[in-house]
């Protein structure tokens, strides 16, 4: 038992969290008022070394561990929860599954370039009527001799509007008879690698959202699409499971994003207590204040254990999807509490623009939802404690 | 980083749970039923090293770490939490002894702790009027000749009517903290007067009595550190308390955990168990969450104090999150349970009675969050 961070880990932390302070945090509120894409953030992460932060140097990576991403996560994520997805989806969704089961070739053209931010990638999992329910999903890639061919739809794509290149999953297989509505019995899913400007492949406009509004995300379209077998990513049939073992890290991810989210509120919620006064004192003397205070600093550290222990288990090459779910349901139903805790110690001023708190709020709620919902979540758990 | 046992800690865990499971879950109800002080079992406890997990081996303890212990008293809080309570005490005393006696105290006391022929060891801080707020303690002791008079009341006090040996807070100057001293009072000194039982909506196996001092009479070498020194010393000892407390909830919750598991995996309703209805795995999920970062919280608080680290807050921390988690997680393992917890047929509703004390004894959560907040308001 040891919880301690190696020289390393605090380096990219330190590095990580300089970077953050000084250079997105300054920026945050201007990038979610406007939601302007953050262009010139994503091409300084990438020079950082924090668009591939456990992809290995030699794929154009930081060649750090998985804790070291999660600490760097948290970091980006209490500046600016909008370049913390960019960074997530393009590190966990997007370089880690190229890294896993690329081909060499593969790690050449889609992976080197993206690990170290010159490229930017995402992730087409989620469809208009397939989101918790993944193996529903409609988009079909056809075979057609050496090609495939692929049709369909996929929504809330992060990076979708900016991304060069999209790991897209697709249903390869399907029982005789079956159709995309009603595919009827097992069908098997195989992953792709589509570049934008491939002839069918198109993005729709942005998503207006409730938070995380620099961070883009549209519907992209598949009308005929054709690709050569080297753009397939892993056997073919494997896709269902090259998805849900990317998730397994990608939660770590957003539970990061949704730790640094909350640390952010709770630093801004302690500060505000110690500075406003009412009733003759500040109200940090007020034991409504301060007990809230201390709960969310518990809160706070507990996730960031849960979170710490799966990337532990993650950088052993050991199983962790029950324990990703685990750190990934807790800290995001955290970051809810806490935001919404600090946004009551600031009182009516948390509930203006004013302040940050409210955007902290609005940004926490999705880490709710993608990514698994907490009900996925709470499904792969109670399947793994009932089993 | 690593969240892995070392050998020492899978060995006191592996240890506490095959006697725990073996011999102390069989008799865990009747423990209950019958309000019986578990001396058999805190016999065997002292012969397996668990009385003194993180003594010095000089002093007859196991020196196995703080982890060890937490893992100890995780396990046996898993088959009875007033087993438990009696054996964290014990250590407590020990521990407190072991850093803050003389030679001659440590080698008095720590050893018939750890090798169970004083029984139990009790820690008397509360009062009848001083419980969260220890500072307005009214219990003195007064020095005439070689002599120490104790005069005043405690309450609470866990293996009170047991213990071979209790360490006693007194004034002995001024109002407030500073005024407070550390005194052992042996079983049956004179003057030394044990209350009535206390009956309790839990933990009913642990014998918890108030003590009344009258003119008692101690010896100059029963000061337990420095004179004025004992609120300081009370504090650290609850420091290390609460990890302990945090673990007793932590094995009762897994227990009442691993039997909702068992339950609903059995128990049929509309054609199927109902561990397939979501509303089910949903409150089955929460606990599992729950008790994971208790158990995270608690071992990150044990590794710090085992590394010799200030670790109030994150004691704090890990005492208020994990036995708080605990009762929602008891409370719900009796509704999974349906009508059946809520029957001493299954021992959910021992389990929820049990955890109930644990967000107040060794501290309440009031006065967690009280730590907690004056640390991150700094």
């Amino acid at each position: 038992m040891d919880l301690e961070l190696t020289e390393e880990q605090q380096m990219m932390r330190d590095t990580a969290r300089d970077f953050a302070q000084k250079e997105v945090a300054p920026k945050a509120a201007e990038l979610d008022k406007t939601g302007r894409w953050p262009s010139e953030i994503v091409a300084r992460m990438g020079e950082m070394g924090l668009m591939g932060v456990a992809i290995p140097a030699e794929h154009g990576g930081a060649g750090m561990d998985a804790i070291s991403y999660a600490l760097a996560m948290e970091e980006m994520c209490a500046a600016c929860a909008s370049s913390g997805v960019i960074m997530s989806v393009n590190n966990s969704l997007y370089c880690d599954p190229i890294n896993k089961y690329g081909t060499p070739a593969q790690k050449e053209r889609w992976l080197a370039p993206y690990a170290s931010g010159k490229k930017l990638g995402c992730f087409g999992l989620t469809e208009p009527m397939s989101g918790s329910d993944a193996q529903t999903m409609a988009t079909f890639a056809e075979r057609k001799g050496d090609k495939w061919v692929i049709n369909g739809s996929k929504n809330w794509i992060t990076n979708g509007p900016h991304a060069d290149t999209i790991l897209v999953f697709c249903i390869t297989e399907r029982p005789a008879g079956g159709t995309a509505e009603n595919p009827g019995g097992k069908v098997k899913h195989t992953a792709f690698l589509v570049d934008r400007g491939t002839k069918g492949y198109t993005q729709a406009k942005h998503d207006e959202k409730l938070g995380i509004h620099a961070a883009h995300s549209c519907t992209v379209f598949f009308e005929n699409v054709e690709v050569s077998d080297e753009h397939r990513l892993g056997p073919v049939g494997d896709g269902f499971k090259v998805a849900m073992s990317t998730l397994d890290g990608g939660r770590i991810g957003i539970a990061s994003q949704a730790l640094g989210i909350a640390r952010a509120a709770f630093e801004k919620a302690t500060a505000y207590a110690k500075e406003r006064k009412s009733f003759g004192t500040v109200i940090a003397n007020h034991q409504a204040i301060a007990f809230m205070l201390a709960d969310m600093a518990t809160e706070i550290d507990a996730a960031r254990l849960l979170i710490w222990r799966a990337a532990a288990m993650k950088d052993k090459g050991v199983r962790h999807t029950t324990e990703s779910a685990i750190a990934k349901l807790f800290a995001s139903e955290m970051a809810t509490r806490v935001a919404h805790k600090a946004i009551q110690i600031h009182g009516g001023y948390g509930y203006s623009q004013e302040f940050a708190v409210e955007r902290h709020y609005r940004d926490a709620r999705i880490t709710e939802i993608y990514e698994g919902t907490s009900e996925i979540q709470r499904i792969v758990i109670a399947a793994n404690t009932l089993k | 980083m690593d969240f892995e046992l070392n050998d020492t800690q899978r060995l006191v865990q592996q240890t506490a749970r095959d006697f725990a499971q073996k011999t102390i879950l069989p008799v865990a109800a009747a423990i209950d039923k019958e309000e019986r002080f578990p001396a058999d079992v805190m016999r065997g406890l002292a012969e397996l090293g668990l009385l003194a997990v993180n003594v010095p081996e000089r002093l007859g303890g196991a020196e196995a770490g703080t982890v060890s212990y937490a893992l100890a008293m995780m396990e046996v809080a898993r088959t009875c939490a007033s087993c438990a309570v009696t054996m964290a005490v014990t250590n407590m005393v020990g521990e407190v002894i072991a850093r803050f006696g003389t030679p001659a105290q440590a080698e008095k006391y720590c050893r018939g702790l750890a090798d169970g022929s004083l029984v139990a060891g009790a820690f008397a801080l509360s009062e009848p009027e001083a419980g969260s707020d220890p500072g307005s303690m009214r219990t003195s002791a007064r020095k005439v000749g070689d002599q120490w008079i104790l005069d005043g009341q405690k309450q609470w006090i866990t293996s009170g009517a047991h213990a071979g040996v209790m360490v006693v807070w007194a004034r002995t100057g001024g109002p407030g903290t500073g005024g407070i001293s550390c005194f052992l009072v042996e079983k049956g000194t004179k003057g030394l007067i044990i209350g009535k039982h206390e009956d309790k909506m839990g933990l009913r196996g642990s014998n918890t009595v108030g003590l009344a001092f009258d003119g008692c009479a101690v010896p100059e070498s029963a000061l337990l550190g420095e004179l004025g020194g004992g609120f300081k010393i009370a504090m650290m000892a609850l420091d290390g308390g609460r990890i302990g407390i945090s673990s007793q909830a932590i094995g009762i919750a897994s227990a009442a955990l691993d039997e909702a598991v068992a339950y609903a995996k059995d128990r049929k309703q509309f054609g199927k168990p109902i561990a397939e209805f979501q509303a089910m795995q949903w409150q089955i999920a929460d606990c599992r969450t729950e008790l994971d970062a208790a158990r995270l919280l608690c071992f990150r608080a044990a590794a710090l104090k085992e590394a010799g680290k200030p670790h109030a807050k994150e004691a704090s921390m890990s005492k208020v999150y994990s036995t708080e988690a605990a009762v929602r997680i008891c409370n719900r393992s009796v509704q999974i349970h349906g009508g059946y917890g809520y029957t001493r047929e299954f021992a959910a509703e021992r389990h929820l009675r049990d955890v109930r004390v644990t967000t107040i004894y060794e501290g309440t959560s009031e006065i967690q969050r009280t730590v907690i907040a004056r640390s991150v308001l700094r």
